[in-house]
C-alpha cells in the first residue's frame, strides 16, 4: 500500500504540471505564426533567421514560430480553424488558399505595391481580386532525362521553343521500352499521393485540353473534366501503365532515376538538386510534353497569409514583408533549391541566374504555368481528382473515372451554392 | 492413427515455434537493422537476409538524424507524462467504478454495465471532430496577470490530451471481471469488522488486484502511447506534441528530400523499445490477469 | 453474448440486510460517479452530438450556418436501384453514354445522381447495373464485411495455434510467448510502416509466397486490388494475434488436467483428446475471443489509412475510412457523421446476433 500513496503523489505533481500558465506582459505584442516546414531542417532555417531578424530590428512586435509537420498542417489548421484558435500568422499552400479565404480563416493582407509586383505570379494568391498570400518561392515541373541515354537512343533534345509532340513522346516511350535498358521508360511519381496529383497531372490534363472546372464561373465541371479531351487525357495516362511504361507499382521513393532504372523522370525542381549532384551536365531538364495545347506545369507553392482572426494585422502584414526581402528569398532558394519569387533575387542565385544549370525552369514557369482553378471548390476538387487519377493508373474506365468526378464535383458545387 | 513413441510431436512443436518466431520477429528485427542504415543500404538489402540483421555499412547516423529534425526527448517527456496520468488516473477511476459494479448492490447496475460494454463499439474516429467542438467550449482556469480567470478551451494543453481517455469501458470491464473471481467473505468479513466501503475498496480488493492493474495499465499505456489522430488536432505548440505525432516529421520532408527511410526505422525504434522493455517487466502479472479476466467470473 | 451473461451471474455479490443496501447505494454512486461522469461528458456527448450532426449538411469549413435536412444524408447513403441498359457489343462506349443520361445529375430519371455499384454486361452489349446512391459506401460496408469475416476466424484460429504450441512443455515458452507479443504492444502506424515494407515486390511477404506457392509471381502486393484486403487481413492478424492468444491460454489453463489424464486412460488420440476435452473447455473463451476480434475488426482504419488509402480501386476501402474520408478530407461533416450512426447501428445489430447466435448453447 505504501506503493499507492506514492502513486498518489505522482499524480498530484503531474495534476499541477497540467495546469497551464500563461502570463501577459507590456511590452512587444506576441504575433503568433504556423509554419508546415517541421522537420525540413533546411527550410526552416530560412523562417527562423527571417523571424530573429524581424524581431530584433523593431520593438512593437515579437514573432514566435510554431512549427507543424507538413503531412498533418492542414488538418492542423481546419482543426484550430473549427474551435477558432488560429494563430495570427500562417502559411498555406497555393491552391488551397481560396478555400480557407472563402471558409474565413484568412483576410486580405496588405504589403508594399513595389513589393507585390516585383513577386512573380505563382508566388501571389489573389481571392475575390484581393492580395491574401504571398511567397518567397514558385515550384516548377518538367522532365528529367540524360543527355547521354538519349542521344544513344537516338531520341531528339526537346527545348523550351520546341518541346515533344505527343507523336513523338509515344515514339520515346516505345523506343525506351524496346531498349530493353531501363525496367521502366518514365517514373511519373504515382507513389507520392495527396496534393502532387492535382499539381503534377492537372497540367498533362490541361495540355491535353482538358481542365478541371469552368473557369468562367467554377460552377461547372461536367463537360471540362471529363470532356472529350480530358477523357482522351485519361485513356493516354493510363495507356503508359497498361503498356508497361510506367509502374504502377511506384514507390514514393523515386530513387530508379538517379540509381539508372528508369530513364526519364517527371518531377518538380525541388528533386533536380540530387539528379545533378549524380549526373552533372549529364542531366537534361526537358520541358513538359506539348500534348495538343502547349506544354503546362502546375504554378503556385507554400505562401505566407493573415488569419482572419489576427488582433495585430499591421505587424502580421509587416512581418510578410519582411520575410519577402531578397536576401531571404535568396535563401530559401539556395537552401530548399526552388524558383526565387523575383527577379533580383534570382539573379543573387547562383543555379537560377541566367545560365544557370536550373534557369530553365524559370522559362518554364514563365512560359508554361497554369494555376490550379482559384476557387474554394478546389480543396475537394483535388481530393477528386487525385482519387479519379488514381483509379485510372489501376485501369478504371477513364470514362466513367472522370465522370463520377465530374457528378461528384458538381453535386458539391451545388451543395455549397457555388461558393457565392 | 495411433500415437508413437518418437518425439515426432515435439519435433513438430518445435519446427512450429521457430517459424512462427520468424514470421513475428522478423518485421521489427528489420525496423530494429534498418535503423542503423542508410536509405540506400536498406533498399540494397531488402529482398534478401540481411535485410533483417544490422550488417554491411552500420552506424548511428540514421538517430543523429532523428535528433537533428525533432525534439525527440521533448516528445518522449510528452507522452510519458500524458500516458502516466492517464494511466494513474485510469486505474482509480476504473477500478473504483468496477468494485461498485462487481462488489456492491444497486439498481440499474446491470444497466450501467451494459452501457459500459456499449462504449466498446464506437471508434474513436468517428466522435473526433464533435469531440474537439465539444473540449474547445469546457471551461478552464488559466494564471493570468497574477489571478485566475475563467475562459474557455482545452486545446493546446496537456489536459485535452488526459481527460477524455482516462476512464473507459473496457478497463472497467476488465477490473469487474477480475475483482468478481475475488471471494465475497473478504467483504462481509469486513463489513462485520466495521469497515467502509473505501476501507474494503482499498485495504482488502485493490491488493489482491494487482494482476488486473498491471493489465490495466499496459492496455491503457499502449493506447495513450500511441495516439496519433488526436493530438494533432488538438496540439498546435511543438513543446506539448506526443511521440506518434512525430512520424509525421519525416513525411513532411518526403518532396524535398527523399524518404528519410533509415530515420524512419531510427524513430519507429526510438518509440517501440521502450514499450517492449515495459511489457517484458510486467509481462508475468499482466498474462495472468488476460487470464483471469477473460476466462473466470 | 458473454459479457451479458456476466451481467446476469452479477447479482449475488450484493451483500445482506436492508441498511447495509441503501449505504452502499449511496457508496456505490460515490464510488462510480467519476467514471460514468467522464465517460458521458467524453464519449456519449459526442456521439449524440455526431447523431444529430447527422441530419444536417454541416461542413468541416463555411461561412454558411449547417442547415437540417432530415434524411437527406441518410437515404442517400442507404439508396439502391436496379436497371438495365440497352449497349452495343462492338461499342462499350454506347452503353456507357446511355448509363450517364440516366444517372446525370441534371437528368430527370429516378436515377438521377447515382453511382454504378455492380455491372453485369450481356451478349447482346445491355447490362444489368445495380446503381447506389453513394456506392463507396457500400463498397466499404462489403470490405469491413469481408475483413471481419476474414480476420475473425484467421486471427483466432492463429492464436489458438499459438496459444496450444506455448501450453506445450517446451523449453522456451516464455520467449516464444513474448515474441508473438511483441506485435501487439507496437503501434500500428509503425506496424503498418513495416509491412509496407514486407509487401514490397521484393519483401519478406513475396520471399515467403515464392517458396510455399510454385509459380508465385512476386508482386506489389499493396497495389493489387486482389491482394490488398488479404494482405491487410494477414499484418491485421499479425499485429492482434499475441493478444487473443493470451486469452486463449488462460482459457487452456482453465481445463482441469484430470480430464485430460482419463482421456488418455481412455486411449484417445491427441486430436480426440482436443475435439472432445479441449474445445469443449474452450467454448465460453470462443465466444469472448470471437465478440472482441469482431467488434475490434469492423473499426478498421489505421492500417488501410496508413497503407493504401482505401486503394487499390476501393479494394481496402472500410466504413470507418469512408467516413473518416468524408469528413476531415472532404469536409463533409453532416454526411460523415450519418455514415457514422448507420455503422454505429450495424456494429450493434452484429453484435445482438453474435449473441443470439451464440446464447442458448452458453
Amino acid at each position: 500500500m505504501k506503493n499507492t500513496h506514492k502513486l498518489l503523489a505522482v499524480a498530484a505533481i503531474g495534476a499541477l504540471l497540467l495546469s497551464g500558465c500563461s502570463a501577459t506582459s507590456s511590452g512587444p505584442k506576441t504575433i503568433t505564426m504556423w509554419s508546415h516546414a517541421a522537420g525540413n531542417d533546411q527550410e526552416i532555417a530560412t523562417v527562423k533567421e527571417a523571424i530573429a531578424d524581424f524581431n530584433g530590428s523593431q520593438t512593437e512586435y515579437v514573432v514566435k514560430l510554431e512549427e507543424f509537420p507538413q503531412e498533418s498542417y492542414n488538418d492542423s489548421i481546419a482543426a484550430a480553424a473549427a474551435s477558432k484558435s488560429l494563430p495570427c500568422l500562417i502559411d498555406v499552400d497555393g491552391p488551397i488558399m481560396p478555400n480557407w479565404a472563402w471558409a474565413g480563416y484568412m483576410q486580405p493582407i496588405t504589403i508594399n505595391s513595389d513589393l507585390e509586383n516585383s513577386l512573380i505570379a505563382g508566388a501571389k494568391g489573389y481571392y475575390g481580386g484581393k492580395l491574401y498570400s504571398a511567397g518567397a518561392w514558385d515550384a516548377a515541373l518538367g522532365m528529367l532525362a540524360r543527355k547521354s541515354v538519349l542521344n544513344d537512343l537516338g531520341i531528339r533534345i526537346p527545348t523550351v521553343d520546341s518541346p515533344w509532340t505527343k507523336t513523338e513522346f509515344d515514339g520515346v516511350l516505345k523506343t525506351i521500352k524496346a531498349s530493353g535498358k531501363f525496367d521502366y521508360a518514365i517514373d511519373w511519381g504515382n507513389g507520392w499521393t495527396g496534393e502532387w496529383f492535382p499539381y503534377a497531372y492537372s497540367p498533362v490534363l490541361q495540355s491535353f485540353g482538358g481542365d478541371l472546372i469552368d473557369r468562367a464561373a467554377f460552377d461547372k465541371a461536367d463537360g471540362v473534366v471529363n470532356s472529350a479531351a480530358s477523357v482522351e487525357f485519361g485513356k493516354w495516362f493510363g495507356s503508359t501503365f497498361a503498356n508497361g511504361y510506367a509502374n504502377k507499382a511506384q514507390t514514393g521513393d523515386r530513387t530508379e532515376f538517379i540509381g539508372g532504372t528508369i530513364a526519364l523522370q517527371y518531377n518538380g525542381n525541388w528533386a533536380v538538386k540530387d539528379a545533378y549532384e549524380k549526373y552533372g551536365d549529364d542531366l537534361a531538364i526537358l520541358p513538359p510534353v506539348d500534348f495538343g495545347n502547349g506544354p503546362k506545369i502546375g504554378a503556385a507553392s507554400w505562401q505566407f497569409g493573415v488569419s482572419s482572426t489576427c488582433g495585430e494585422v499591421a505587424g502580421a502584414n509587416k512581418f510578410i514583408e519582411y520575410i519577402l526581402q531578397d536576401k531571404y528569398i535568396v535563401a530559401f532558394a539556395n537552401r530548399i533549391g526552388l524558383i526565387p519569387a523575383t527577379a533580383t533575387a534570382a539573379e543573387q542565385v547562383p543555379n537560377y541566374a541566367t545560365g544557370g544549370p536550373f534557369s530553365v525552369f524559370v522559362d518554364f514557369s514563365n512560359k508554361f504555368a497554369v494555376k490550379r482553378p482559384e476557387t474554394p471548390a478546389y480543396l475537394l476538387i483535388s481530393k477528386v481528382f487525385e482519387k479519379a487519377v488514381a483509379d485510372i493508373i489501376n485501369g478504371k474506365s477513364a470514362k466513367t473515372a472522370l465522370d463520377g468526378a465530374a457528378d461528384e464535383i458538381d453535386a458539391d458545387l451545388t451543395a455549397n451554392n457555388n461558393y457565392k | 492413427m495411433h500415437k508413437k513413441k518418437f518425439p515426432i510431436g515435439k519435433i513438430v512443436i518445435y519446427a512450429l515455434s521457430a517459424f512462427f518466431c520468424f514470421i513475428f520477429a522478423a518485421p521489427l528485427m528489420f525496423m530494429i537493422s534498418s535503423s542503423f542504415k542508410d536509405p540506400q543500404t536498406i533498399f540494397t538489402h531488402v529482398h534478401d537476409w540481411r535485410a533483417y540483421f544490422p550488417v554491411g555499412e552500420v552506424n548511428f547516423d540514421q538517430y543523429v538524424g532523428v535528433l537533428n529534425r525533432l525534439p525527440l526527448f521533448g516528445f518522449l517527456f510528452n507522452s510519458l507524462l500524458v500516458s502516466a496520468v492517464v494511466v494513474i488516473g485510469g486505474l482509480f477511476v476504473n477500478s473504483m467504478a468496477a468494485f461498485a459494479i462487481a462488489r456492491l448492490r444497486f439498481r440499474g447496475q446491470n444497466l450501467i454495465l451494459v452501457f459500459l460494454i456499449a462504449t466498446l463499439i464506437v471508434p474513436f474516429e468517428t466522435i473526433a471532430m464533435p469531440l474537439l467542438v465539444l473540449v474547445n467550449s469546457l471551461p478552464t482556469i488559466t494564471a493570468a496577470d497574477g489571478s485566475l480567470q475563467f475562459t474557455t478551451g482545452w486545446l493546446n494543453s496537456y489536459l485535452v490530451q488526459i481527460a477524455p481517455f482516462v476512464a473507459s469501458g473496457f478497463t472497467i470491464f476488465l477490473f469487474v471481471q477480475y475483482f468478481k473471481t475475488l471471494p465475497k467473505e473478504l467483504d462481509e468479513a469486513a463489513i462485520i469488522d466495521g469497515a467502509g466501503y473505501w476501507t474494503i475498496y482499498w485495504r482488502i480488493i485493490v491488493p489482491l488486484a494487482g494482476p488486473a492493474f498491471a493489465t490495466a495499465a499496459i492496455l491503457s499505456f499502449l493506447s495513450i502511447w500511441n495516439a496519433y489522430l488526436w493530438p494533432v488536432m488538438v496540439v498546435q505548440t511543438e513543446a506539448l506534441r506526443p511521440v506518434q505525432v512525430g512520424l509525421d516529421y519525416f513525411w513532411g520532408a518526403t518532396s524535398e528530400e527523399g524518404t528519410a527511410w533509415g530515420q524512419i526505422m531510427a524513430y519507429s525504434t526510438i518509440i517501440t523499445v521502450p514499450i517492449i522493455i515495459v511489457f517484458i517487466l510486467f509481462q508475468r502479472a499482466f498474462v495472468a490477469s488476460v487470464a483471469s479476466s477473460a476466462v473466470k467470473g | 453474448m458473454k459479457l451479458q451473461s456476466l451481467v446476469r451471474k452479477n447479482k449475488p455479490h450484493g451483500f445482506f440486510g436492508s441498511s447495509i443496501q441503501s449505504r452502499s447505494k449511496r457508496a456505490s454512486l460515490a464510488f462510480i460517479a467519476p467514471a460514468v461522469f467522464l465517460i458521458g461528458l467524453f464519449l456519449v456527448v459526442p456521439v449524440i452530438m455526431a447523431f444529430s450532426l447527422g441530419f444536417t449538411d454541416a461542413k468541416l469549413a463555411s461561412p454558411k450556418a449547417p442547415a437540417f435536412v432530415g434524411f437527406d444524408n441518410f437515404s442517400k447513403i442507404i439508396s439502391l436501384g436496379q436497371v438495365t441498359v440497352d449497349g452495343d457489343p462492338s461499342n462499350p462506349d454506347v452503353l456507357h453514354d446511355n448509363l450517364r443520361e440516366l444517372t446525370r445529375p441534371s437528368s430527370d430519371s429516378q436515377y438521377s445522381g447515382m453511382e454504378v455499384l455492380t455491372e453485369t454486361v450481356k451478349a447482346d452489349g445491355s447490362a444489368d447495373i445495380v446503381l447506389a446512391g453513394d456506392a463507396l459506401f457500400w463498397k466499404s460496408l462489403g470490405n469491413t464485411f469481408y475483413f471481419a469475416a476474414a480476420v475473425a476466424p484467421f486471427q483466432g484460429g492463429l492464436a489458438l495455434l499459438l496459444a496450444l504450441l506455448i501450453n506445450a512443455p517446451i523449453k522456451g515458452r516464455v520467449i516464444f510467448r513474448t515474441v508473438y507479443f511483441l506485435p501487439v504492444v507496437t503501434s500500428m502506424v509503425v506496424v503498418s510502416i513495416l509491412w509496407i515494407f514486407m509487401y514490397q515486390k521484393d519483401g519478406l511477404a513475396n520471399i515467403l509466397l515464392s517458396a510455399v506457392i510454385p509459380g508465385w509471381e512476386p508482386q506489389a502486393i499493396l497495389t493489387n486490388p486482389d491482394l490488398a484486403m488479404p494482405a491487410i487481413i494477414f499484418m491485421s492478424a499479425w499485429q492482434g494475434v499475441g493478444f487473443h492468444m493470451i486469452i486463449w491460454l488462460s482459457g487452456l489453463q482453465t481445463i482441469p488436467g484430470e480430464l485430460y489424464e482419463a482421456a488418455r486412460v481412455d486411449g484417445a488420440t491427441r486430436l480426440q483428446q482436443f475435439k472432445h476435452v479441449t474445445w469443449p473447455g474452450l467454448r465460453t473463451t470462443f465466444v469472448f475471443v470471437l465478440i472482441i476480434i469482431s467488434i475490434q475488426a469492423m473499426g478498421l482504419f489505421t492500417q488501410v489509412n496508413v497503407m493504401t488509402k482505401g486503394g487499390p480501386l476501393d479494394s481496402t476501402r472500410t466504413l470507418v475510412f469512408h467516413a473518416f474520408n468524408e469528413g476531415y478530407e472532404k469536409q463533409n461533416v453532416g454526411y460523415s457523421s450519418a455514415i457514422a450512426v448507420i455503422f454505429f447501428i450495424i456494429v450493434v445489430l452484429v453484435s445482438i446476433i453474435q449473441r443470439r447466435l451464440t446464447r442458448d448453447k452458453d
